[in-house]
């Protein structure tokens, strides 16, 4: 069956209510494509989406899907996968899903490193709740609840990742559609937890960070000699403040997913319709 | 009674106490004999009293009394903490030697056995057997067999080697003679050994062996006194049955991750006590609105906030049944035995998963520290019966699909009950929201689609009142004219305290209910009595308003709300001045 998935069979019949122009189109347009790339279909794949304009993206995708409670996407991946590893799991947020509110289950998902992907539309900003300050928004990017600007520097969530002990890193942007489907569809491949965070621009409320100054500032690692299996060499690309970096950061080869270190063989759906075989043993273990 | 003995052993915490009292406990199980324990700690790892009691009897045993009779101190403040419940005649055995015990002050009425258990220990091979010196006196004390022990210590002890198990054995030994010695004197126990095999239980325990026998393949929990032991005995064992335990990083992560075991197919739980019932109520509403099958267990300590987690409350009724936003369908379930903890656990999956609705498993306090013998049959696994509900596979897929061959997830049935397919089934695709959403589980604010839903979740909570039992247990004369009502723990307790009243020719009928929501309605027992009382660890009678509200009827009140449950004698004493009061009102 895989093998004739188009990416359109991963497009659901609701037409997205997205701001024309927004950049969660083409954000998810190269998750479809990712998905159907490597092989997946609609029936195999669970997508877990955070609350926010970019958690809407699991209305308008086809698959077996879950739209949860804002910043707690990740665990409900992790939950997903661990309880059927035969599924591709992939989880979508925006910033302040993933880096505020469930910030901590961030750091927490990148250190298990379950066989899944996360992809975070990030836009710098707050757009379903119309334009607040979010954590990776800049210090003095002025919003309705902060007329002076956050005066906090923004969270670096490649760092953060880095910092918790991630195998796979990359930065993707929403409007280079071929590069960022190309992106995320390494995210699927790499044996572990691939996060890839993508500029994906808020036409509405953000005039910072705008499609012009991400197609300004973003220079393609592949156009440099970065080594993606230089932890040191990524953590300095990533805190670079001048220039940003887009493609696949860090990738640790070794990495083993979480699920496969705890043992975990198959689907745990499928159980007897008694108590199970030797479990009576469990009794005596009372004795 | 020669054959009963109420026993402890206390001290400070990090000085054994758990593990001793555990072992003499194992002792007498498998020797035959009926065991009910009870801990009493404080929430320091050193510095605080800690006791570990234990009632033996040949007949069940199913609470704490207000009695001890054998006591072996660690500390001088041991004898102190139990001045209420010691009585003439009890025995206290201590270690005399030590500098801290010199100036011990035993009570005229009581035995004081002063017995050198560290010199003996290190006689026997190291001090740190001082307490199975102890344990060896009590054998003595109350003439139980003093072979008993040694299986028990095999057990503790088999892990460590042979000479380890063997100079536990002498150390036991070495306590025994040196009471026979210098205290040749029948202190009037003879615990008798039987044939019958029981099991030692604990409610965290019976929980996690009833998750695992109900084939829950997923846990997530993040570790709190009291439910932690439910985690620590699932971890490695669901493993051997093909399943997982997860420690999560908080009580968020923890139900969200098994909610999304739970949308994967498998049965998945987690369990934690009121401030992760707090964390977890937000994704209690989403595993309602989704109809995502979930066992959620609240093992109850006191609150609020961080309270007293170490000790006894059944303060959560009102958080389980009605605790979060909007109108959520649910079931509440409280156990109200250990062995019940196991039943009630089988029936919370079946309940989640033929009603696609969360449960709230209560348990609490009282039940995880406590251990019980029971016959292996209480436990018997042929019994285990599994309901997965609805659940539809690639042959049956095609009757719940919509005109566009699109899978309903939360196709409004007129039971109220949905299909459901696990991920990987063709054609079974479907998303579903915490926002409100049509049959295709998408987001929908049409205002007949929102009633349609709405109803439909209501819908499988009327249809399960119609199809399950929500029946309560009976005790006692069922046409007496004081009605006694409790749920959860105080059961045990309860029927104690019916045997002290009936010595007093007082009669009850007592209704013990496990079922908080639905549950059953007690309007007709409550209109026949002349008299109900509603039993419960809390200060407000949350349990006690819910009665009323369903009977319209006032009920009078026995509240608990010092930390400490029920014992008994001191319940049997509050039902008769509580009958008392009613009495003189009337005259
Ligand atoms: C517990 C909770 N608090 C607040 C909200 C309101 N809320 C919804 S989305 C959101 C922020 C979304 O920002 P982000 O994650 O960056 O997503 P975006 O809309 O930018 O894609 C907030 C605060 C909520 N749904 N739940
Ligand atoms: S508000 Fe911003 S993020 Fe939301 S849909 Fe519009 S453009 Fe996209
Ligand atoms: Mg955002």
């Amino acid at each position: 069956m895989s093998s004739d998935v188009r990416f359109t069979d991963f497009k659901s019949d609701k037409q997205p209510t997205w701001c024309p122009g927004c950049g969660d189109f083409g954000t998810m347009n190269g998750m479809m494509k990712a998905l159907a790339e490597t092989g997946n279909d609609p029936d195999n794949t669970f997508v877990v989406a955070g609350i926010g304009c970019s958690g809407k993206i699991g209305t308008y995708m086809h698959s077996y899907a879950l739209h949860g409670v804002h910043g707690r996407a990740l665990p409900v991946g992790v939950g997903v996968k661990m309880a059927n590893p035969n599924l591709e799991v992939m989880v979508a947020g925006g910033d302040g899903d993933g880096f505020s509110i469930g910030a901590g289950h961030f750091i927490h998902a990148v250190r298990r490193n379950v066989d899944m992907s996360y992809v975070v539309m990030d836009n710098r900003i707050y757009g379903l709740t119309k334009g607040q300050a979010s954590p990776t928004s800049r210090e003095d990017f002025e919003t309705s609840t902060s007329p002076e600007g956050p005066q906090m520097a923004p969270v670096n969530p490649k760092a953060l990742a880095m910092a918790a002990g991630a195998t796979f890193v990359a930065q993707s942007f929403s409007s280079d559609s071929q590069r960022h489907a190309e992106l995320v569809q390494e995210a699927i491949e790499h044996d572990g937890f691939g996060f890839v965070n993508v500029y994906s621009p808020c036409v509405t409320f953000n005039d910072v960070d705008t499609y012009d100054y991400f197609r300004d500032s973003l220079v393609d690692l592949d156009e440099t000699d970065h080594d993606r299996h230089d932890s040191d060499a990524a953590m300095d690309k990533i805190r670079e403040t001048e220039t940003e970096y887009m493609g696949v950061l860090y990738q640790d080869e070794d990495s083993v997913p979480y699920e496969q270190r705890q043992g975990i063989e198959g689907s745990m759906a499928e159980i007897p319709d008694g108590a199970p075989e030797g479990a009576m043993d469990l009794v005596r273990e009372f004795y | 009674m020669p054959d009963d003995l109420n026993w402890a052993i206390g001290g400070e915490a990090g000085d054994g106490i758990d593990s001793t009292g555990k072992i003499f406990a194992q002792a007498l199980s498998r020797a035959g004999r009926h065991v009910f324990t009870s801990k009493d700690f404080a929430s320091r790892i050193r510095g605080g009293y800690t006791a570990y009691k234990i009632r033996t009897s040949l007949d069940r045993v199913q609470s704490v009394v207000d009695r001890l009779d054998l006591l072996i101190a660690l500390t001088e403040r041991t004898i102190d903490e139990n001045l209420d419940e010691l009585h003439e005649g009890s025995v206290i055995i201590y270690d005399g030697e030590r500098t801290t015990m010199q100036n011990v002050e035993v009570p005229d009425e009581m035995i004081g056995l002063e017995v050198p258990l560290k010199r003996l220990a290190e006689e026997a091979g190291g001090a740190i057997m001082a307490n199975v010196v102890a344990l060896g006196a009590a054998c003595e004390v109350s003439q139980f067999p003093i072979e008993n022990l040694d299986e028990s210590l095999e057990k503790r002890f088999g892990d460590k080697g042979e000479a380890i198990v063997e100079n536990n054995m002498q150390a036991a030994r070495k306590g025994q003679e040196y009471v026979q010695e210098e205290y040749d004197h029948d202190f009037g126990y003879e615990l008798q050994t039987s044939d019958e095999d029981y099991v030692l239980i604990n409610g965290d325990q019976a929980i996690g062996m009833g998750a695992i026998a109900a084939g829950c393949r997923f846990y997530a929990g993040y570790p709190i006194t009291p439910a932690t032991e439910v985690m620590e005995y699932m971890t490695g064992r669901v493993d051997q049955f093909g399943g997982k335990v997860v420690q999560a990083e908080d009580e968020l992560a923890a139900i969200n991750m098994a909610l999304g075991a739970a949308r994967a197919g498998a049965r998945a739980m987690t369990a934690t006590s009121g401030p992760g019932i707090d964390l977890m109520t937000e994704t209690f509403g989403l595993v309602a609105t989704t109809e995502t099958p979930l066992v959620i267990c609240d093992v109850m300590r006191s609150g609020p906030s961080t309270g007293m987690p170490t000790k006894q409350e059944q303060g959560d009724l009102n958080m389980t049944l009605y605790g979060g936003h909007g109108e959520i369908p649910r079931f509440v379930v409280a156990p109200t035995t250990i062995s019940e903890c196991f039943w009630k656990t089988v029936e919370a999956f079946n309940l989640a998963e033929k009603y696609q609705t969360p449960v709230y498993l209560v348990s609490d306090l009282a039940m995880a520290v406590t251990e019980q013998t029971f016959k292996p049959e209480a436990f018997d696994m042929d019994e285990v019966e599994i309901e997965r509900g609805n659940v539809v596979d690639e042959e049956d897929i095609d009757g719940w699909m919509n005109e566009k061959d699109q899978f309903q997830p939360h196709f409004p049935a007129a039971d109220g009950i949905s299909p459901r397919t696990f991920p990987g089934t063709s054609g079974g695709a479907h998303m579903t929201t915490g926002l409100e959403h049509d049959a295709l589980g998408r987001r929908t604010e049409d205002t007949e689609v929102r009633k349609e839903q709405v109803e439909k979740r209501e819908q499988k909570v009327e249809t399960a009142i119609e199809r399950e039992d929500w029946d309560y247990r009976e005790f006692g004369n069922p046409d007496a004219d004081t009605l006694v009502i409790s749920w959860g723990s105080n059961e045990g307790a309860m029927r104690e305290g019916m045997e002290f009243l009936e010595d007093e020719d007082i009669e009850v009928r007592f209704i013990s209910v496990p079922y908080i929501f639905p549950r059953p309605d007690l309007t007709e027992e409550v209109e026949q009595a002349e008299q109900t009382i509603v039993v419960e660890c809390n200060a407000t009678g949350q349990f006690a308003d819910v009665i009323e509200h369903d009977v319209l009827e006032r009920v009078d009140r026995v509240n608990k709300y010092d930390g400490v449950r029920f014992d008994a004698d001191e319940l049997a004493a509050e039902i008769k001045a509580a009958m008392a009061d009613e009495a003189e009102v009337k005259a």
